[in-house]
């Protein structure tokens, strides 16, 4: 019945999808489309389109995307729809919108506006749609726009308004949770609400709550399958709740349609959640039963679950996969490939030392066959896994990682490689020396066997340098020169890489210098020398220092080498003293000469501490995001003028910034007014003595030495001016207060007055926004606002001065 | 969370409906929709309803000429996403009459309202098919 188009749609929509339906390759389809974009850009552009065809063209838009194509001249349409009156065109306006547009797109802004309209609608369908709009739409920062009525939508009469607006909830929160923090309270009463709907809806934000914080929703009890995972989680390991969900749960197994899927589906939640909780045996029992039912049946389905199922019962009771071993072997063998990954999943939790070997196989096997990238991955890491704990003997191992480095070398992890490394150098558990050489030396074999094999994976490579090196001369079987030449011979097959390279340098260095040490005096290779040759003038940094490592430790004698390489030491940490004792002699000696002793960097009198300064940078930029908070009103000036803070600088040239600075950070001092200044303590702006701007320019004398320059002032400033020129340059300000303070003499004045008066016109500018910034905070009314112009001024002024 | 996208495709590989929901571009659509489209139509009637990919399951249902893929996380119940798809496409054939291919691809836009009833920000919140059905039906006599 539907081959018809319903009413509404035209020809041409007919016809674009009877023609989409009967393509048979994909090239027919996109030219299809791609003509169908052209016209839809045509048509779109026309002035007063009818809505009904505007509707079909944004749905014809939809096509276009679901193939493929990229539809982005439509979107705004889409949006324009979505403001349209019509309940169909706007819930098909929304409905475009949520395909085409992401969280993260500009146009979302235009649409919020739209939704915040149709959440107050009085038509609740209108609402449906923009709540499912806002679902899918919102992010972060547009949140707080719609918040307030979606949660006043959370009371409305509908149920179904109040289940979706729960929904949206839960996208808030899953999008920034602090938000919605206030409101999980609503989130539990809409649990015990009339309508089914809204209790099973409301589930799913309490669900992803709790699996968060389980022990405040320990009250929750009642049966659907969100409601047994639930359960699940809080039954884990606790006993009392266990107790209580016990009778559910047997209830429900023994109730269920083993028939229907669905009743499966229950089925498996529940002995899911009898898995995690804490066992009864009773509950155990009819798990098995329901297990053996699942496992024998010809569906694949649930034989699928079965596998999933044992697997996790394994823990708890590692005899009921016993009973099924013939059904789990018939998985394995099956086609399935589905059904072979979870029958390895369940092999894998069921390795114990005595059929690891079979299983490990058996996984290297399938990995090799494997296409799939990130599975191969997860297996290759886990046969690792299973060889480190279980190993019967360290033959197997080694063949065994050997293989797997193999096939899987350039995929796994490189930390694999390290702890293969690591194992051999340390031996399995540390007991017998024997073992531990015997490791060693069936490893050196295997790896010289190995190594003349052609294209092996980069890890693998390292390793076996790494080994080769180590411990190649160890047992004596080998001697120097044909494991260097091996050596030589990795270093070349494999020039492109330099990692690989720089492993075989080091094993060479090795090598030599474990010669060296036992005294056999050894003649380079003449390979190995014209390698070392080529290295010594690689690109890399790291390959040429490699090679002027080696060049300087042949030509030590044995005794230092073996100070610097001593044997089978690799897993041992280095200790480094960092008071450096071995200097001591030296630098008592420096001392007696008359050098001066170290003074560490806080006693250093004189300077400003630096540390402190960037502190207060990255308190202060940290400060300046977003200030919601009025502006503080200016404090009045305090009469007396306490004393000053002793600040770990002892100068007293440098105490006002350092007040400055102080006071922002502990704020217990009241702010330091300009006391010497005789000011009444009012607001008002102070003009005595401050360089005109707009006038003539000239350097007015500051008010001498008020070395209260207003740290209030300063602090104004500071604030004022943030991250901007001041902070990062205070070694300049301090000079430049500094000069400011001391009586300045009169060809200074001049200097500066020049200084000041080319600048001033061109820095008008920076003395301007300096003007209005301070305008526009309201602490402008300070007494000493005054100062601050002329503070600023000069700094800044001064600095690009200098900087220019 | 759950659900991660919602497809329907023909036997042919063609895509005939899609939901995502989580945000994807278009290229990464497409490459995904092929590489899923190839694994489940390559798999015989006897073989499980699941796939894994990647990171997460796929379970898919084929009903005549169009199959239904559902994207899961690890954690959701396969069985329940099986009902699931069926409940979908037994919604729409009370809605439609005996739905088929083409009626879906008629009516792109009542589809997808039809899924977003059922499934909001990747849960499952409605099961029950008047519920379902309602608002549509109610739009479809306004306008």
């Amino acid at each position: 019945m539907g081959s018809q188009g319903g009413f509404g749609q035209s020809k041409e929509f007919l016809d674009l999808v009877k023609s989409i339906g009967e393509t048979r390759s994909k090239s027919e389809e996109d030219r299809i489309i791609l003509r169908e974009i052209e016209t839809i850009k045509r048509r779109i552009l026309e002035p007063d389109i009818p809505r009904r065809k505007m509707k079909e063209y944004i749905i014809r838009l939809v096509y276009v995307e679901m193939l493929g194509h990229d539809a982005s001249f439509g979107y705004i349409h889409a949006v324009k729809m979505a403001h349209d009156e019509n309940l169909l065109h706007k819930r098909t306006g929304y409905l475009a919108v949520t395909l085409f547009l992401n969280e993260d797109h500009d146009l979302i802004i235009l649409i919020v506006n739209t939704i915040q309209k149709d959440l107050k609608s009085d038509n609740y369908l209108v609402v449906f749609s923009a709540l499912n709009a806002v679902c899918r739409l919102i992010n972060e920062e547009t949140i707080p726009a719609v918040l307030p009525q979606v949660v006043e939508l959370l009371g409305h009469q509908k149920e179904a308004v109040r289940k979706k607006a729960i929904m949206t909830l839960h996208r808030f929160y899953q999008k920034s949770p602090s938000t919605v923090s206030h409101l999980i309270s609503n989130f539990r009463k809409k649990l015990s609400d009339n309508d089914s709907g809204v209790m099973g809806a409301s589930l799913y934000p309490l669900f992803d709550l709790i699996t968060i914080d389980v022990k405040s929703y320990k009250d929750l009890v009642a049966s659907f399958i969100k409601l047994l995972k639930i359960l699940g989680l809080l039954g884990n390991g606790d006993k009392h709740a266990s107790g209580q969900m016990y009778n559910v749960v047997g209830d429900l197994i023994r109730k269920c349609d083993a028939s229907s899927n669905i009743g499966n589906a229950v089925l498996y939640e529940c002995i899911c959640c009898v898995a995690s909780i804490y066992p009864s045996t009773k509950l155990l029992e009819a798990t098995a039963e329901v297990i053996a039912k699942f496992l024998k049946n010809d569906n694949h389905n649930l034989k699928y679950m079965g596998i999933d199922v044992l697997g996790r019962l394994i823990k708890l009771s590692p005899d009921v996969t016993e009973q099924h071993q013939l059904a789990v072997i018939d998985c394995l063998e099956d086609l399935d490939d589905t059904l072979k990954r979870k029958t390895f999943e369940l092999l894998h939790k069921m390795t114990k030392s005595s059929n690891v070997e079979v299983i490990v196989d058996g996984m290297i096997d399938y990995m090799t066959s494997i296409n799939d990238f990130h599975y191969k991955i997860e297996i290759a890491s886990r046969c690792v896994e299973l060889a480190e704990q279980f190993a019967p003997s360290n033959h197997w191992f080694i063949l065994t990682m050997n293989r797997i480095f193999e096939h899987a070398g350039d995929i796994v992890d490189i930390k694999v490689a390290h702890n293969l490394m690591r194992l051999i150098a340390k031996g399995f558990g540390g007991d017998h020396e024997s073992a531990d050489s015997q490791l060693r030396s069936y490893a050196v074999e295997s790896y010289l066997h190995i190594v003349t094999e052609p294209k092996l994976p980069s890890a693998f490579l390292q390793v076996i340098c790494w080994v080769l090196g180590e411990f190649g001369t160890a047992d004596g079987n080998y001697s120097a020169s044909n494991i260097s030449g091996k050596l030589r011979d990795v270093a070349e097959a494999y020039s492109s890489d330099e990692t690989v390279k720089a492993y075989a340098i080091t094993a060479l260095t090795k090598i030599y210098a474990f010669e060296i040490t036992s005294g056999r005096k050894m003649d380079i290779l003449p390979e190995c020398q014209s390698l070392f040759e080529e290295l010594a003038a690689s690109r890399s940094a790291d390959l040429q220092q490699r090679a002027y490592e080696f060049r300087t430790v042949v030509h030590l004698e044995a005794h230092a080498v073996k100070s610097i390489m001593p044997f089978d030491v690799s897993c041992e940490d280095i200790e480094v003293d960092i008071t450096l004792p071995f200097l001591n002699s030296y630098v008592q000696q420096s001392l007696q000469n008359g050098a001066q002793p170290y003074i560490p960097e806080e006693q250093r009198s004189g300077t400003i501490d630096i540390s402190n300064i960037s502190n207060q940078v990255s308190r202060e930029s940290s400060m300046h995001a977003l200030k919601f908070e009025a502006y503080e009103l200016p404090k009045l000036p305090a009469p007396s003028r306490p004393p000053l803070p002793v600040s770990n600088i002892s100068t007293e040239l440098v105490p006002v910034p350092e007040q400055s600075y102080s006071i922002r950070e502990a704020n217990t001092y009241p702010s330091i007014p300009s006391v010497s200044t005789s000011g009444p303590p009012e607001l008002k702006l102070r003009l005595e003595g401050i360089q005109k701007k707009w006038g003539r320019p000239s350097y007015s004398s500051s008010p001498p030495s008020s070395s209260g320059v207003s740290p209030s002032t300063a602090s104004e400033i500071s604030q004022v001016e943030s991250a901007a020129s001041l902070s990062s340059r205070p070694q300049d300000n301090y000079k430049d207060l500094k000069k400011a303070e001391v009586k300045i003499a009169p060809e200074k004045q001049k200097l500066a007055a020049s200084l000041f008066g080319d600048s001033s016109k061109s820095n008008k500018t920076t003395g301007t926004r300096h003007n209005t910034s301070r305008s526009d905070t309201l602490s402008i009314d300070k007494s000493t606002g005054s100062r601050s112009s002329v503070a600023p001024c000069c700094r800044d002024e001064n600095s690009s001065s200098t900087t220019s | 969370m759950g659900i991660r996208f919602i497809l329907m495709v023909n036997k042919q590989g063609q895509t005939r409906l899609a939901q995502y929901y989580e945000y994807l571009t278009l290229e990464e659509r497409r490459a995904l929709e092929g590489e899923i489209v190839r694994k489940c139509l390559a798999r015989t009637e006897q073989q499980c309803s699941f796939v894994e990919h990647r990171n997460y399951k796929i379970v898919y249902r084929r009903y005549a000429s169009l199959f239904f893929l559902v994207g899961v996380d690890n954690e959701e119940n396969e069985l329940a996403i099986l009902e699931f798809i069926h409940l979908l496409v037994e919604t729409m054939d009370q809605h439609f009459g005996n739905v088929c291919e083409l009626d879906i691809m008629f009516h792109l836009e009542k589809a997808h309202f039809m899924l977003e009833e059922m499934v909001m920000n990747g849960c499952i919140v409605e099961t029950s098919k008047s519920n379902i059905l309602m608002p549509i039906q109610l739009m479809d006599k306004t306008s």
